[in-house]
């Protein structure tokens, strides 16, 4: 899901106090589409303790004209692998639980 | 080309920068005063000259940095602003003095940037926690745990490597080998100049197989962390045409000094977007200064990984649009090339204390237009251009000019 002003388009994961393009002050929730392309990436090889590396960090650009950040998953981390311009699709995957057990899952793209 | 002295115009009177280094025996403090009284002394001018003073250091941006320099310089009184701007802080503090002085508040002032970072580590990485880990919705948005690492990379290397590849996406013949280029460029050039951290040569080879940081930045493609100081003294041309035949000889003018944010693209949410504020920063000030990227003898530009500076050439228009592959390939940017970027040595290699930095590439356009920059020199430079930029974002550019006088 995301905000999307109602005035100029604009879309936003976090909520804004008025739109960063138009000032309008109005937002609808809107759905995104699952498929994309992969616009930039990056391999993460150090990153802060607890971090697993390495990992895909990507810019991805939705069909519907949404930009997503995450990262790609089910994809080997190497740049033989991953290639700029790839056909993505919505996934989720566990990150881990707490102490108490609880898991957490997060969003991520896995190659289409 | 070379600039004549008009009542409006601002100088640049006195420069210096210390060398950027690991300085465990001194603090900050002691680097910008000895950067301070330097600068004023390269100016010919005491610290009872000075109206007014900027002073930039991001990571004790409320340290009270600048009156705690004229604690050890001079306790005069004058106005005192400390700022910080990410990255472009040290831009901010000659800026906040080139306003002032436009708007006729001083005639002469002082701006200093300086940091002290040691082996501050990743930039972006956050800290370990060491409490009991419990997912519980919590913020602004609810998150049960911080997204580095599961919803893509804050890490500073990662989010530069991003931005170069979003370019290597948009146009053909860019990828790790130009990146890496650019890294053999900057190190080759800090061979030659005495202030840089590091002053290295390393093979393409060498540089490509250094530990990946963040794909395509090796750890030779990214910036050190450091501390440093640099200072400039600036003046109004009405002042300075009073002064010295000696001092208006070796003064250089302020052509052109602009600051940007970035404005809304449709990614910005999801990426720093480093490039819109760059090149609305660039048109702006190659309007104010009447000049264009052909008429520059050399660029100091932000290097902060290799990445970041190969998109520059194109935001700075030094290369044909889409064209940066094919610009460090021809051998452009090299100091013998069309237009020499970072003969300093860059932030790669001259190194990053933050607040310093954006102090630090004006000295360096001022010292190779004076023609006093020793075997570094870029031979008979009359124009040069400085930038800077920090994330969430703010960026500054310098046109300056050598004196006709």
């Amino acid at each position: 899901m995301a905000q999307e002003c109602t005035a100029c388009g604009a879309r936003f994961f976090d909520r804004r106090n008025a739109c960063a393009r138009c000032g309008s002050t109005e937002f609808k929730p809107v759905t995104v589409d699952d498929s994309g392309e992969l616009r930039a990436f990056t391999i993460v090889h150090r990153a802060a303790p607890g971090i697993p590396v390495p990992f895909v960090s990507a810019i991805v650009r939705i069909d519907d004209g949404t930009w997503v950040r995450s990262n790609v998953v089910n994809c080997d981390p190497t740049p033989e692998a991953v290639q700029l311009g790839m056909r993505l699709r919505f996934t989720t995957y566990p990150i881990g639980a707490d102490d108490d057990g609880t898991e957490a899952v997060a969003f991520g793209y896995e190659p289409a | 080309m070379s600039a004549r002295i008009s009542p409006d115009s601002v100088w640049v009177l006195g420069a210096h920068m210390t060398r950027f280094a690991r300085y465990g025996d001194r603090d900050l403090i002691d680097l910008a005063s000895e950067s301070a009284l330097a600068a004023l002394a390269d100016g010919e001018v005491a610290v009872g000259d000075i109206d007014i003073l900027a002073c930039g250091s991001l990571f004790q941006a409320t340290g009270a940095v600048g009156q705690r320099i004229q604690k050890q310089i001079g306790q005069t009184g004058v106005p005192v602003y400390n700022v910080a701007n990410a990255c472009a802080t040290g831009a901010t503090a000659i800026r906040t003095v080139i306003m002032a002085i436009k708007a006729g508040e001083a005639e002469i002032g002082l701006a200093v940037g300086v940091e002290q970072m040691g082996k501050m580590g990743l930039l972006g990485a956050g800290g370990a926690k060491r409490e009991k880990k419990v997912f519980e919705p919590s913020g602004r948005y609810g998150a049960v745990t911080g997204v580095d690492g599961h919803l893509g990379t804050e890490t500073m290397p990662g989010v530069f490597a991003q931005a170069g590849m979003a370019y290597a996406h948009d146009h053909d013949g860019v990828g790790f080998e130009q990146f890496a280029r650019v890294a053999y460029k900057n190190h080759l050039h800090s061979t030659l100049n005495p202030l840089a951290q590091y002053q290295k040569e390393f093979a393409l080879e060498e540089i490509m197989e250094s530990p990946m940081m963040s794909y395509p930045n090796t750890l030779l493609m990214c910036c050190p962390t450091g501390d440093g100081a640099a200072a400039v003294v600036l003046a109004s041309g009405e002042r300075l045409a009073s002064m010295p035949a000696h001092v208006r000889r070796r003064a250089v003018k302020v052509s052109a000094s602009v600051l940007t944010s970035d404005p809304f693209t449709e990614d910005c949410h999801v990426q720093p977007d480093v490039n819109t504020l760059t090149r609305n920063a660039a048109a702006q000030a190659y309007e104010a200064a009447g000049v264009g990227p052909e008429d520059l003898d050399l660029v100091e530009l932000h290097d902060c990984f290799a990445t970041a500076e190969l998109i520059h050439y194109d935001n700075l228009g030094l290369c044909e649009p889409g064209g940066a592959g094919a610009f460090i390939d021809s051998g452009g940017p090299f100091r013998d090339g069309a237009t020499p970027v970072n003969v300093s040595g860059g932030l790669i290699s001259k190194g990053h204390p933050i607040g310093a930095t954006g102090v630090a590439n004006v000295y360096e356009i001022t010292t190779h237009l004076r023609g006093e920059a020793g075997d570094r020199q870029v031979e008979g430079a009359t124009v040069g251009l400085a930038h800077v930029i920090g994330l969430a974002s703010a960026c500054g550019v310098h046109i300056l000019e050598k004196s006709a006088a």
